[in-house]
């Protein structure tokens, strides 16, 4: 069962949800398709870390063979080939590695290189088989990470809880694709309230069935809940404000293997999503 | 026009808090938000007027001719972002179609065009203060380009403006990297937590890349002061500007819902922010 944990907003409290929701299964895998962002490995500490780099594919021109005929010039949406000075220049940062130029070329001037963009980390901790994407700085786009993240993945059958990245863009919506639940984390601002109502669009338009977890509650108003109130959505579980939880997540401690009372919580809370996952599955099969 | 950009690296950390108050304490006459998927500067800012809007079309999306298409799968096979799926007739899936045209141009029947793709919404506050903003459509992958054209229309509509302040999105990834291009200096705002340090270094080194001036402030700094401390040692060791220590501040909480910035009432927040705000601007004004 895939369950993706998401927030609109950064610093909600996605990682802390994901990492104790894998600490508190009986077997679980737990992948990180934040590559820009990655911090689960820094409470899993996983040991015996297998790393594979990602490569994107990147085009080299063989100058002897170029006439400057300017196809793949023409070609190339992203504008990441000129042809400046009787030389073809290739633009690698804003490449997007789509192969056009190389497949069009009319001289077979073209060949790929391949260029790593990051890598990921494959370990384990305790009950958690843990998979890390990582994006090297200055990358733009981590998208081919997240989808060999799913590719090492795609065997598991316990638990897979997948940590998205924030916002509401593409490398999201590729991190909650395969999900069977999409678990909503959000913070008691109107920054949390708003961009709430972003992700819960996104999980309303892929179909994805989906709750909410309110954390850093405090006493007063809770404009997240009253989104959640007003339109009629899954409330799983209220995490308050907690100096405890925040000391130990603060300093890269798994809440769940520290003490009872958060096991248990992270527990009652995992169970609530198996139920809901059945429950989906038993009325839309 | 002297461009300062706040980012973060990690989400949450307090960046659009920080560039709120910037804006009230500068009384900004240009600010942008550049955190273009999920953007909450403009719920902080009272008294806006109706933005013009503006289409954002972002790269075009391949779309398939069912009566043309005879199923040979070459688009298949040559679609390197998995965007064509068949069920079995063919179809492009638009999330995943990144627009470089390879299927329009390989298809033996003329069955594949490429058509514009609607992604977004530009905004603008025009008059005095100018705000640019905009909000990327559900699922769409072209943040960086959108980013490009929110910094566009602010220096355009306030070419006047001595100084702009702009408010950057999470990440390191294409978005960030559009809004740093072209700016004077970068503030990064940390959270001493391991998470926030590792975030911290990620985007210290990603600044680094382009050469512009970078400084930094911790929020929330008494949540962890042993964190705090490894931080301040960081910007030591790798001479970057270290502006000040920001406290956790339950009332920060409290003005944000009621629309208000933390240095418009009387919190320990608010104070520590207007002493980065100063040694920020020195910066700013002096160096670049």
């Amino acid at each position: 069962m895939k369950i993706a944990v998401l927030s609109g907003k950064g610093g909600a409290g996605k990682t802390l949800v994901s990492v104790n929701l894998a600490a508190a299964a009986k077997e679980a895998t737990y992948m990180d398709c934040d590559v820009e962002e990655p911090n689960g490995h820094l409470f899993f500490k996983p040991g015996k870390v297998h790393t594979e780099f990602v490569y994107n594919k990147i085009p080299v021109v063989d100058e002897q063979r170029c006439t400057g005929c300017r196809t793949c010039v023409d070609f190339c949406k992203f504008n990441a080939l000129a042809y400046i000075n009787g030389k073809l220049r290739i633009f690698e940062e804003i490449c997007h590695s789509c192969g056009g130029c190389q497949l069009f070329c009319p001289e077979d001037a073209l060949w790929e290189k391949n260029k790593a963009i990051g890598k990921i980390e494959t370990g384990v901790s305790e009950n958690v088989q843990v998979l890390t994407g990582v994006l090297n700085t200055g990358e733009a786009s981590g998208i081919p990470i997240i989808n060999r993240l799913f590719e090492a993945g795609q065997n598991t059958q316990n638990h897979t809880i997948i940590d998205c990245p924030p916002g509401s863009a593409c490398s999201v919506m590729e991190s909650i694709e395969d999900a069977d639940y999409c678990v909503l984390v959000a913070e008691p601002t109107l920054f949390g309230a708003h961009n709430l109502k972003m992700v819960h669009e996104l999980v309303t338009l892929f179909k994805k069935p989906h709750g909410v977890v309110l954390n850093k509650c405090v006493e007063g108003d809770n404009p997240s809940e009253e989104f959640c109130v007003n339109h009629n959505i899954r409330i799983l579980e209220k995490i308050p404000y907690d100096t405890e939880l925040g000391t130990l997540n603060s300093n890269a401690f798994i809440a769940v293997r520290e003490q009872t009372a958060y096991r248990q919580l992270f527990s009652s809370l995992l169970q609530k999503i198996d139920k809901e996952v059945a429950y989906e599955t038993t009325t839309h099969p | 026009m002297k461009q300062l950009l706040i980012l973060s690296g990690k989400g949450g950390t307090g960046k659009t808090t920080v560039a709120g108050a910037f804006i009230k304490l500068a009384k900004a006459k240009a600010y942008a938000d550049c955190d273009v998927d999920a953007p909450n500067l403009h719920l902080i800012m009272r008294d806006l007027k109706e933005p013009v809007r503006k289409d954002f079309y972002g790269m075009d999306k391949a779309v398939i001719d069912q009566d043309r298409c005879t199923a040979c799968g070459l688009c298949q096979e040559h679609c390197r972002f998995h965007a064509i799926d068949h069920d079995p007739l063919y179809h492009v899936n638009p999330y995943a179609c990144e627009g470089c045209g390879v299927c329009e141009r390989l298809c033996p029947e003329g069955a594949i065009t490429l058509q514009s793709d609607l992604a977004g919404e530009l905004m603008l506050y025009s008059g005095e203060p100018v705000f640019s903003t905009a909000e990327l459509k559900m699922g769409s992958g072209t943040s960086g380009l959108l980013v490009t054209e929110v910094k566009k229309q602010l220096t355009h509509e306030a070419k006047d403006a001595e100084m702009a302040i702009i408010d950057g999105s999470p990440g390191i990834g294409c978005p960030v990297i559009a809004s740093i291009s072209g700016v004077d200096m970068t503030l990064v705002v940390a959270e001493p937590s391991i998470s926030g340090i590792s975030d911290m270094k990620r985007i210290l080194e990603t600044a680094k890349k382009s050469n512009v001036e970078t400084a930094l402030c911790v929020n929330k700094y008494d949540t962890n002061l042993k964190n705090t401390k490894s931080i301040e040692d960081f910007c030591q060791d790798h001479q970057i500007h270290f502006l000040g220590k920001i406290p956790y501040d339950p009332e920060a909480v409290k003005a944000i819902n009621n629309v208000q910035s933390i240095v418009e009432v009387n919190c320990p927040s608010g104070a520590a922010v207007k002493k980065v705000f100063e040694r920020t601007i020195k910066i700013l004004l002096n160096e670049s």
